[in-house]
């Protein structure tokens, strides 16, 4: 199984074991570097952002608990939300161990994880412009809700939302 | 899954960190007291990471993991620490475990103290009772209104009577005199302890009333001595250190 096998690794990283470092890192890199280029914008920059996640899991490899979700996801939150701390030019607001992260799809195997990028990539090309946007401006951009309302002109509420219904949306996807 | 509808919305902006200020305050202080909209976090946090998968697309150049690897093996290792759980799951068990223990610590405490309470209010009305009672009898006693009966056999007539009342270890007197004659001025009746080694310790001095009666309580007395016998002999008025006169009367315990 895959997903033992990601337990494994991360039980041999926790050892010190160099080699499952190179293994988790080839599993994740791309996850971890386009979400990092995705919202930095330059590919130095995201190559750092990657080098920082992957020595902070060496240094804390107990940062991540297994027992509560997969390392693909947490992997990708936590480079998100370190990246907008980049972006956004401030300390990281959370410790990365405080970060839960809980998703339906099987995400540690590749077929799986293409599988579901395919279904997440439909989800939101079914969704109006609109709320596409809204999504991406807060995920991507950083923005807060009040910043989307004055960029866009709309209501606060509605930002909030489409932020909400656009996110229920995609967890939608994989709940049949 | 039930997600308190107030906080939905702000639960999914806070899940991108995109909520400030007051609200995001608020929310906080709402996920550390509900279990149901932490979980709801988790979920919205696996939502946005499946928006965050819809951008891996883009593979990193190969130097990047040469740099990874050389900066580990140049990277001391640490020593292991203990996995760290969000403050928010673990903060509420441990400040209840804290509080619990506390509780238990406090209400044994409060039950040590009632129930020493108790016993030192059990205690105290004992004492009262008993010292109330003590009062009674002094003051019947030493009452100067009194009526002191003595009883003797019939057509005899009536006889000076001392009796004296002495605990040993507290080293307290009660002396009763009755039908004694009146002393000359400038005299007076002196009671005296005759110990069983020594010579004999001035108990009080006393001049009986009217009536002939007379009490003496509590002299200055050292404690434990034994006593042999109570004498009574006629000294100066303001009592002498030891007898200068025969002895009146004596009376041995019984």
């Amino acid at each position: 199984m895959v997903a033992a096998d990601d337990a494994a690794l991360m039980s041999a990283i926790r050892s010190g074991d160099e080699s499952a470092m190179g293994a988790l890192y080839d599993r994740y890199s791309g996850v971890v570097y386009s979400v990092a280029l995705r919202v930095l914008g330059e590919t130095g920059a995201a190559e750092d952002m990657l080098q920082e996640i992957f020595m902070q899991l060496w240094r804390r490899p107990t940062a991540f608990d297994s027992q509560r979700g997969s390392i693909g996801p947490w992997l990708a939150v936590i480079t998100r939300n370190r990246a907008i701390d980049v972006l956004r030019k401030r300390h990281p607001e959370d410790d990365i161990a405080d970060v839960v992260v809980s998703v339906t799809p099987d995400m540690a195997g590749d077929a799986g994880r293409n599988q579901a990028m395919e279904k997440v990539r439909d989800a939101l090309d079914s969704m109006s412009a609109e709320q596409r946007s809204a999504l991406e401006m807060a995920y991507f951009e950083g923005l807060t809700h009040t910043e989307i309302a004055a960029k866009t002109g709309e209501p606060l509420g509605t930002i909030k939302t489409r932020i909400r219904s656009g996110l229920l949306a995609l967890r939608k996807v994989f709940a049949s | 899954m039930s997600v308190h509808e107030q906080y939905a919305g702000d639960l999914a902006l806070y899940a991108m960190g995109a909520l400030v200020g007051d609200e995001r305050t608020s929310v906080e202080k709402h996920l550390a007291d509900c279990a149901d909209c932490r979980r709801e976090l988790e979920l919205l946090r696996g939502d946005t990471a499946l928006l965050a998968y819809s951008a891996a697309h883009s593979v990193p150049p190969r130097r990047s993991r040469q740099r990874l690897m050389k900066a580990i093996r140049k990277e001391p290792r640490r020593k292991q620490i203990p996995a760290r759980r969000s403050w928010w799951a673990t903060a509420p068990w441990v400040a209840a475990a804290a509080m619990t223990i506390l509780a238990v610590l406090l209400m044994r405490q409060n039950t040590g103290l009632q129930e020493k309470l108790a016993n030192q209010r059990d205690r105290t009305a004992e004492q009262q009772s008993q010292l109330e009672q003590a009062r009674e009898v002094v003051a019947t006693l030493t009452a100067t209104d009194a009526l002191h009966v003595t009883l003797v056999a019939a057509r005899t007539p009536p006889q000076p009577q001392g009796k004296a009342i002495y605990v040993r270890d507290r080293g307290s007197l009660i002396f009763l005199a009755s039908n004694f004659k009146p002393v000359e001025s400038g005299k007076a009746y002196e009671l005296w302890l005759v110990p069983t080694k020594g010579n004999p310790i001035a108990a009080g001095v006393f001049k009986p009333d009217a009536h002939g009666s007379a009490t003496v309580v509590n002299p200055p007395l050292p404690q434990g001595v034994e006593a042999k016998a109570f004498a009574i002999t006629i000294e100066p008025q303001g009592g002498s250190p030891a007898p200068t006169s025969a002895i009146l009367m004596l009376g041995t315990g019984e």
